[in-house]
């Protein structure tokens, strides 16, 4: 998009709307997506327990309640304790706010990268995707971490060490299963991943082999455990630790460690659409059917793509509506059994899975759902062109622009025909 | 539309200030903590000049094992051991000589040896706008298993490649390794019977 606009302004004028244009994007999405989830949340919890929710606001449903929480929190005084750490205590909603917002940037929410030579609607197409964004999201816990010890109180502090605790326990499970997509795959990026399952949902990762069936469910109990969420809510326990690392926090500050909450939800349920339920791709392949493709045109092929986005974001909020399900229907671990879920069952189970994961590849390659079907052609055509870009240009394939992510600069060199439409989601 | 000002060269240069600025502010901090915030921004906007140079994946190794789990470790650490709320750290002047002696001897060494190499003296403006970033996940992966594909283009097939980043990457394991067992060690409860 910035090669197309320096056609018409000054390149970093181009440069500052391009980049303007995705982090309003972005945003927009993580805050609107707060909004509702939080309506969700009290909707949910609610039925869950025998309660009507908000009902008022808004007229039907209580759909606006949200806007009146934001409303009050905003107007609700500052507070800082004193004794703390004033910069640190600042800064660390900030902190967790911008970490959950920056693993959007390679999030990638419509694909066809190799299969439709096209760019996939992601801000960034980070070429190592799954691994930039786990290690993004593990930022997050930076801003946990600080805000308890920055608030001089022991709540805080007793959260946050907890949160510590709790880190080291689920990013080793989490890394683990990560890897077993990767390996059948053979890539880390994220819309070679989506796109290795276009098709019947057979294509799914999650039912390749009974192996990755099993991981699927372990990334989730990580996931979850990675986003604080109860069960796994050890951090704030407001039965025992007041609010936890948020105690002394109130207002806008406060609501900042929600929205990071709740984007950090949306990324990891859309990074586990995409890992094993196809991402972008439906259960069935109705795009194709109707001709959304790229052989009928540029714009059939970008109203295909906007229904892959409709698609990923469904699967997304049908994940967080499983983590809020989850979190009314359990109750809390203790800290040593958190620990203990992570490193004593879902390490190993993800362990085995991986080795497990393996060897199935090994004994029966090119096989799809459970070893029963043929992996479709498609995804050969989509390795040769995923080992790289730069193996498409070399064999002289000119189907559309290429348009490169990463660093801005090559963008704005390459000698390609600039295109509207393809880099902004 | 003319370029006044080459793009690439002002993200490097406020990267590197960032990074330079805060490492200076971790020396200078006394608050243990403030100190591995700064520690925290000087390491990112070391990511950042990784993600400037294509290199996505030692961008993304930078934040996954420097920035994300060292620190969260040395925090970890910090809180588990110390006694005191707010850890005040102060150097005596002595420290302050030897380290500007110590550190200023590696700087004479770094220094002449990073412009020493011809092929780090930089690039011409329109040389750099030549370059192709080319992505470096699937070399350094093979690196890593052993395999130099980035040394095929123009090698002669007689003499023998140079060898992977296997041995590198398992004495850094390695070295990790120890560095978990040792926090593990220094974190755990201390038991008195």
């Amino acid at each position: 998009m910035a090669i197309f606009l320096s056609n018409y302004m000054w390149t970093w004028l181009a440069l500052l709307v391009a980049a303007l244009v995705h982090v309003v994007l972005l945003l927009n999405l993580v805050a609107v997506s707060a909004l509702v989830f939080i309506w969700l949340e009290r909707k949910i919890s609610g039925r869950i327990q025998d309660r009507l929710g908000p009902t008022r606001v808004g007229g039907k449903f209580g759909w606006l309640q949200t806007l009146a929480d934001g409303l009050k929190l905003i107007t609700k005084e500052d507070l800082m304790p004193e004794g703390a750490d004033g910069m640190l205590f600042r800064l660390a909603p900030y902190i967790s706010f911008s970490a959950s917002l920056a693993a959007f940037i390679a999030i990638p929410f419509a694909g066809g990268a190799f299969l439709l030579s096209s760019t996939p609607w992601a801000a960034l197409h980070v070429n190592a995707g799954v691994f930039f964004v786990l290690a993004v999201l593990g930022l997050e816990v930076f801003g946990t971490i600080l805000a308890g010890y920055s608030s001089a109180s022991k709540w805080s502090l007793f959260g946050a060490m907890r949160e510590a605790a709790q880190v080291v326990s689920y990013e080793v499970p989490l890394g683990m299963c990560v890897v077993v997509v990767v390996l059948i795959c053979g890539s880390m990026d994220l819309s070679l991943i989506g796109d290795r399952q276009a098709g019947l949902f057979t294509n799914w990762l999650i039912f390749h082999d009974p192996f990755t069936f099993v991981t699927f469910w372990v990334y989730f109990t990580c996931a979850t455990a990675s986003v604080n969420r109860a069960p796994f809510d050890l951090a704030e326990a407001e039965s025992e630790l007041v609010a936890g690392f948020h105690t002394e926090y109130s207002g806008l500050r406060w609501s900042f460690f929600f929205m990071a909450e709740y984007g950090s939800m949306l990324s990891v349920s859309l990074l586990a659409s995409i890992l094993f339920m196809g991402g972008w791709n439906g259960p069935l392949p109705i795009a194709d059917w109707i001709g959304l493709t790229a052989d009928h045109g540029v714009l059939a092929m970008n109203a295909g793509k906007l229904l892959g986005l409709v698609n990923l974001l469904l699967k997304a909020v049908v994940g967080v509506s499983v983590m809020i399900w989850v979190r009314w229907t359990f109750p809390r671990l203790r800290i040593d059994q958190v620990i203990t879920t992570c490193l004593k069952y879902c390490t190993p189970i993800a362990a085995v899975a991986l080795l497990g994961a393996t060897i199935w590849q090994y004994q029966l390659p090119g096989r799809n759902f459970f070893g029963l079907l043929e992996v479709p052609q498609a995804v050969y055509e989509l390795k040769e062109g995923g080992l790289g870009e730069r193996g498409l240009e070399e064999e002289g394939l000119e189907e559309g622009p290429q348009v490169v992510a990463g660093p801005i600069e090559k963008g704005l060199t390459a000698e390609i025909e600039p295109t509207l439409m393809g880099e902004g989601t | 539309m003319g370029e006044p000002i080459y793009w690439p060269s002002f993200l490097f240069l406020l990267c590197s200030a960032i990074a330079c600025v805060f490492a200076v502010a971790v020396l200078l901090a006394t608050n243990i903590v403030r100190m591995a915030f700064y520690l925290v921004v000087s390491l990112s906007a070391t990511a950042g000049l990784f993600f400037l140079a294509g290199a996505d994946f030692v961008g993304a190794m930078q934040l996954m094992i420097y920035v994300g789990g060292t620190l969260v470790l040395l925090i970890f650490g910090v809180m588990l051991t110390s006694q005191e709320r707010f850890v005040e750290m102060k150097t005596w002047s002595g420290d302050w000589v030897f380290a500007f002696l110590i550190g200023g001897m590696l700087l004479m060494i770094l220094i002449p040896a990073a412009f020493s190499v011809p092929q780090w003296s930089g690039l011409d403006l329109s040389e750099a706008k030549s370059v192709e970033v080319a992505n470096t996940a699937t070399p350094l992966g093979m690196g890593l298993l052993g395999a130099r594909v980035d040394q095929l283009d123009g090698h002669d097939p007689s003499e023998p490649l140079q060898p992977g980043y296997l041995l590198l990457f398992e004495i850094a394991s390695v070295h990790l390794l120890v560095v978990l067992v040792g926090a593990a060690y220094l974190a755990r409860a201390k038991h008195k019977r």
